[in-house]
């Protein structure tokens, strides 16, 4: 069982797992907060296009995806800035278009490409030292980033209106944070896949929100739990052999449920000595 | 003769305004005084949040001036506390009031923050605190200050808003609709702590209340498309518009009531 620790691709899948979830965790509770979860999963879904274009031009996969996410979300920033409540049928749109995108150039591109799965459900064991660095460098700069503008993003995303009258640049940190979200997807891809990016930005920062009394400690929380998720996750896919994405998904789930059992008894204990 | 030794913190010069080519406010004209608490009523959709947006800089007048202690709207941002509408707050939102009454507060007056303070953005400064404390304490909400802002009563969130407002230590206060979804009782103490707060503070409030304008307000300003100016503190509430229409109060209440 302790074997596992030895393995190199074991050390870089949870290397990754944890730097992933750190980068979901915080991204995840923005995205959380400012009502944008249904916008996250479009720009998700969106670059499976990146994905379909880099195999059929032979450039990384990854640049592929980073770059086509990265223009989704400034395309959905610059549709949405002006108009919130018309954002979902934009999100539909690039939803559905990216997805589309993606399936008819993987279909005309020559060879058979049996890992595709692999950019939907994640494939953490296939993780590389270059993917590490990738996805430390994100967490290094969305840390650097959130900590320093700390104050406006939680002004903006509590009250945009309000941080724009006094001088905040809430277009600006609304843009950045679709980027933000971009990035995550994207090297949240080899670890659980863009279908399944969602629950993991989604299901820690979920049980975050209510047991923290500021948006930093959600961030916070939400990253530990997140990276509690992913691990078990790992060792339950290796154990029973199992698709890692998935595992990690549904051991999220499981925690969530953990967490409603475990504050349905919290409150009535509570409500018992009350009486 | 008297109104012109006093300081016109809001003047409002022929203003027109349209959306696309639906025209929403004409030729609005009026002056608001240091120390005045104004107040603008009138039917839904006759351009009272128009207007609002106008004196807040979000809109920019088709015709016509604004100018807000003899600037224009933007150029006295710092100057203007504004609290909005009381509707679509994140309550699960995880903030504590002190954050929210420090939210968007320039340096201004709190001093300038240290490197350390910098590199630790979340952590609040002595001065700070000390800032928010003192202006919750103006709105009988200190105690509240660690709370989590959804745990709090629409009343009582909307005294912290108020806070938020006064933090940045402006010169007018502009609300919108301070008392909508708030009960009897916490309606007529927010409006007795606005009333506190001038003559220092020139306050301009939007309401559809029209009882707590005519016990509150010296001035009220009714806006459908046109505008209408009434000073309170000289005659009761009836107001002549151009046309020579005469409006008291019982009127004025069955036509916001109709209109609504």
């Amino acid at each position: 069982m302790m074997e596992i620790f030895t393995y190199d691709f074991m050390q870089n899948a949870m290397i990754a797992g944890i730097l992933v979830s750190f980068c979901a965790g915080i991204v995840g509770s923005l995205i959380v907060v400012n009502r944008m979860v249904f916008l996250a999963g479009g720009i998700a879904h969106s670059s499976y296009g990146g994905i379909g274009m880099a195999l059929y031009l032979g450039i990384p996969i990854f640049l592929g995806a980073g770059i086509f996410a990265a223009l989704s979300a400034l395309l959905i920033a610059w549709l949405t800035i002006e108009h919130r409540e018309r954002i979902d049928s934009f999100i539909g749109l690039i939803w559905a278009v990216g997805m589309a995108i993606g399936v008819l150039f993987t279909d005309i591109t020559p060879g058979y490409h049996s890992d595709l799965m692999s950019y939907l459900f994640g494939s953490i064991l296939a993780v590389s030292k270059s993917d590490l660095y990738a996805m430390a460098l994100l967490l290094a700069v969305i840390l650097l980033l959130v900590h320093r503008y700390y104050r406006e993003i939680l002004a903006v995303s509590y009250d945009s209106q309000y941080a724009s009258l006094r001088g905040i640049p809430s277009r600006l940190v609304y843009t950045m944070l679709l980027l933000g979200a971009a990035m995550t997807v994207v090297v949240s891809i080899k670890v659980v896949g863009l279908i399944l990016v969602i629950a993991l930005m989604t299901i820690p920062t979920y049980i975050a929100e209510r047991v923290t009394r500021s948006l930093y400690s959600m961030m916070i929380v939400s990253g530990i739990l997140a990276a509690i998720f992913t691990l078990c996750g790992l060792l339950a896919s290796y154990i029973f052999d199992l698709t890692s994405g998935a595992s990690i998904i549904l051991v999220s789930a499981t925690g969530l449920m953990v967490y409603f059992v475990v504050s349905a008894i919290y409150r009535r204990i509570l409500y018992s000595t009350e009486e | 003769m008297k109104e012109k030794e006093r300081t016109s913190v809001i003047k409002v010069s022929g203003v027109d305004f349209a959306y696309d080519r639906q025209k929403v406010l004409r030729n609005i004209e009026f002056e608001i005084y240091a120390g005045e608490f104004a107040a603008v009523i009138g039917p839904n959709g006759g351009g009272k949040s128009t207007l609002l947006k106008l004196l807040l800089g979000i809109l920019e007048p088709d015709a016509g001036k604004i100018e807000i202690f003899g600037s224009s709207p933007l150029e006295v941002r710092n100057e203007i506390g504004y609290v909005p509408q009381n509707v679509d707050v994140n309550t699960g939102f995880p903030i504590t009031v002190l954050d929210v009454v420090m939210m968007g507060n320039k340096n201004r007056h709190t001093g300038r923050r240290s490197l350390l303070d910098r590199m630790f953005p979340i952590r609040y400064n002595d001065i700070e605190k000390r800032c928010a404390y003192s202006t919750l304490e103006k709105v009988g909400m200190e105690s509240f200050i660690d709370r989590k802002i959804g745990e709090l009563s629409g009343g009582e969130r909307q005294r912290v808003m108020i806070a938020r407002a006064l933090c940045a230590h402006p010169g007018l206060l502009i609300l919108d609709e301070p008392t909508s979804n708030i009960d009897a009782k916490g309606q007529k103490r927010i409006y007795t702590l606005l009333e506190g707060l001038t003559p220092e503070l020139t306050i301009f409030v939007v309401s559809h209340d029209l009882s707590a304008v005519t016990s509150y307000a010296n001035k009220v300003i009714y806006v459908n498309r046109e505008s209408y100016m009434h000073d309170l503190s000289e005659k009761p509430l009836s107001i002549e518009t151009p046309e020579g229409e005469h409006f008291c109060e019982v009127e004025m209440m069955q036509m916001l009531g109709e209109r609504r």
